[in-house]
Formats: C-alpha cells, sequence, structure tokens
C-alpha cells in the first residue's frame, strides 16, 4: 500500500458505519485505500479532527454522514456539513487542495453506495496525488491508528452517556 | 465581550517563520466565547500553521500551543513565565490588549497577534455577533432609550436620524438598521419621545480616543507602592 494514497472516512455509527458493514456483508469490492474511524454521529465531528488526519499525512477525508433530515440527533449531520465547509476553506488557506475532503450523506442501507463513495474519492485523490504532508506511510497508519484508538473511546462514552441517559432502558 | 477573528493562516505564519520555537497562546475570556481565540480555535490554528510551514519549506519552526484563563491580567500570565523562555516567538490569540499584556510582561520575546480584534459587541444570534459600545467613555446610553448612536448609527449623529433613514434601514447599507428608527420606536414605546424635543450639544470627545490611551485609577483599591504607574 506503499504506493497507494490513504484515505480516512470519519463514519457515523447509526448509517455509514452500518453501510461499510454492509458492504462487507454483501462482498461488494472497492479500493482498500480507506480507513474507516466510527463516530456517535458526524455532529461529533471537530475541525481539528480533521486537521490532524491531515496533519498526520492522510492524503484525503471522507465524512459521511445519515441522510439530511435523518439525523439520529436530528441536525449533527447538517452542522458536520457547514464544519466540512469550513474546514475546506481553511485547507485552501493552509496550501492543501479543498477536493481532498468531502462530506457524503448515506443511510445505513447503502452498502452499494458506501463502496462507490469510497472509489469516487480513491479516484479523485489519485489524481490529485500524495499529500505534499505525506511522511512515511507507515507513519501515517499510526497516526490513524492512533485517531482510530481516540475514536472508539468517544464511542464507548457516548454509549455509556446514552444508558445513563436511560435511552437504552 | 471584545469581539475578534482570525488573521488568515499565510499572514501568520509569515510572520512567525522566522523563529525556530512558537508558542501559541489563547485566552479563555472574550475570544473564546467568540470561537476566535479559545483553547479549540488555539488547536485548529497549530495545526493550520504547522501544516502550512511545512508546505512552505519551513517545517523546522516548533508550533505548541496552551490557553490561558485571561490574557489581559498579569496574574493569570504567572502561569507562562516560565514556558514563554522556551520559545523564540509568542502568538497571542488574545484580543489586542491580551497581546500587549504579553508583550509587555515578556520584554526580550516578540509577540505577535494572532487575531484582528473587531470590537465591544454581543451574540446576536449563534455564529453573529455586532458591536454595541465604542467605549467613548461619556456614556450616554440614557438619554438615548438604550441604544448607541455613537456606535449603532454610521454618522455617530448624536441628533439623529438622518436624511438616509429608508424604512428602518441605514443608507450607508441596507442591511444595517437605523439605529435613530431603533431610538425613536423604543423612546415611543417607553414613552419619552419628549426629549428629543431638545438638541444635544456636541459630545465631549476628550473623554474617548483624543489625549492618549486612557486609564483609570481606583485609589482606594490601589496597593501602596505598586502603582498607579506615572
Amino acid at each position: 500500500m506503499d504506493d497507494e494514497p490513504l484515505i480516512l472516512a470519519f463514519c457515523c455509527h447509526y448509517c455509514a458505519y452500518a453501510a461499510a458493514d454492509l458492504a462487507g456483508s454483501m462482498r461488494l469490492q472497492y479500493p482498500g485505500n480507506v480507513r474507516v474511524l466510527r463516530l456517535p454521529c458526524t455532529g461529533k465531528l471537530e475541525v481539528n479532527y480533521i486537521l490532524a488526519a491531515f496533519e498526520r499525512g492522510i492524503d484525503g477525508v471522507i465524512v459521511a454522514g445519515c441522510l439530511e433530515g435523518g439525523c439520529h440527533f436530528l441536525e449533527g449531520n447538517l452542522r458536520a456539513r457547514r464544519r466540512v465547509q469550513r474546514t475546506r476553506q481553511l485547507l485552501a488557506e493552509i496550501g492543501l487542495e479543498p477536493e481532498r475532503l468531502e462530506m457524503f450523506n448515506l443511510s445505513s442501507a447503502d452498502g452499494p453506495r458506501f463502496a462507490e463513495i469510497v472509489s469516487t474519492m480513491v479516484a479523485r485523490i489519485k489524481k490529485l496525488g500524495f499529500s505534499p504532508l505525506r511522511p512515511d506511510p507507515k507513519r501515517v497508519e499510526q497516526g490513524v491508528q492512533e485517531m482510530s484508538r481516540q475514536a472508539d473511546a468517544l464511542c464507548k462514552a457516548a454509549t455509556l452517556g446514552r444508558a445513563l441517559a436511560g435511552e437504552n432502558q | 465581550m471584545i469581539v475578534a477573528d482570525r488573521k488568515k493562516v499565510p499572514e501568520i505564519r509569515d510572520m512567525i517563520k522566522p523563529h525556530r520555537r512558537v508558542l501559541l497562546v489563547g485566552c479563555g475570556t472574550c475570544v473564546t466565547v467568540c470561537l476566535a481565540g479559545g483553547e479549540r480555535e488555539v488547536g485548529i490554528l497549530g495545526s493550520a500553521l504547522r501544516m502550512s510551514l511545512r508546505l512552505e519549506g519551513h517545517g523546522e519552526v516548533v508550533v505548541d500551543e496552551c490557553t490561558i484563563e485571561r490574557q489581559c491580567e498579569d496574574a493569570f500570565i504567572d502561569i507562562l513565565a516560565q514556558r514563554v523562555g522556551e520559545y523564540d516567538a509568542v502568538c497571542s490569540l488574545g484580543c489586542g490588549a491580551g497581546v500587549q499584556a504579553l508583550a509587555e510582561r515578556f520584554p526580550k520575546t516578540p509577540v505577535y497577534p494572532g487575531l484582528n480584534t473587531q470590537f465591544m459587541g454581543i451574540l446576536e444570534s449563534q455564529g453573529v455577533w455586532t458591536e454595541k459600545c465604542a467605549g467613548c467613555g461619556n456614556c450616554r446610553l440614557g438619554e438615548y432609550a438604550g441604544i448607541c448612536p455613537i456606535t449603532r448609527c454610521a454618522k455617530h449623529l448624536l441628533n439623529g436620524p438622518c436624511g438616509g433613514s429608508r424604512e428602518g434601514k441605514c443608507e450607508v447599507n441596507a442591511k444595517i438598521d437605523c439605529a435613530w428608527q431603533l431610538i425613536s420606536d423604543r423612546a415611543g414605546a417607553l414613552g419619552i419621545l419628549d426629549r428629543f424635543d431638545e438638541i444635544t450639544p456636541p459630545q465631549d470627545w476628550s473623554t474617548g480616543l483624543d489625549g492618549g490611551p486612557r486609564k483609570v485609577v481606583r485609589e482606594d483599591q490601589c496597593i501602596a507602592g505598586m502603582g498607579p504607574k506615572a
């Protein structure tokens, strides 16, 4: 994979993460360049999560949230869309191509759509080339794993939070 | 509160790039509330600057981050005293007062502004801040039904409105409410419109920016031998 771009997908637990799972169950083929990072909702996405990924040398970032109007937390995905837009402006200021970041909307039943999104982004990033911030590819993977652990902790905290709030009773 | 917004990344990058080690310092007060210079924004800017410096061939510049409770008060800057010694420069994400407080405290360290301080204002709605006070040093709000003509009238008219008031909007910019429309509406509702039968004499601007920086001294609060400075 050293000569392939690496893409990080921030996926909402309620839609894109399940869609990625479904794509796997359906045995759909899509490029192996994507690393999936689960968030309790794309509304949890902070601008600095995306920047942290690019700083670690990721070539592209996908933000995948629920269909508009279908957010489990009502408007988390709409907030994420505005944050993604702001981050794209910031990327331009930094000197990176804003096209390296894109938000998509899909439902948990959209396994084929997930595969299509990954293919689209991989093709786009290949056209743009590697991130000029790319260090040794192994270090990029390490950075992704580190972020993945942090995101996992966030999801566990969110699940615990809901349990404490009585949602699961 | 004081409202500010962030300078563009390239401008800040060009200021700090001659240095080897730079500390970004956020402020936990006004600029945190207006989403310009708090802990989160310091993290975002730090990340953005490191990337921008690397892309410009200045990857050797170290950019670290910290946020203190309040930059405009020396007691809160104490916590930085030891740390600043490890850096060649400081970039403040405080308002202009914060930048100058840091510069005064650390005379041997260059201090750069990361924000453009805009005005004293309020949160009008989520993500929107508007100017409400010009700090003129001679508050007349009591005479104008609680709406400041100095700040909110584009012409700072004390005897308004002018002829450019159109359907409650200002001729300078149709998106701006005419301050004098607001004043007359509110004064009418409060039953004090008669007050405008009298012409208001010119404002004493000597309490404002004229005559150099202003100072407020509370003698009873000063500690013997420690101030006020001459």
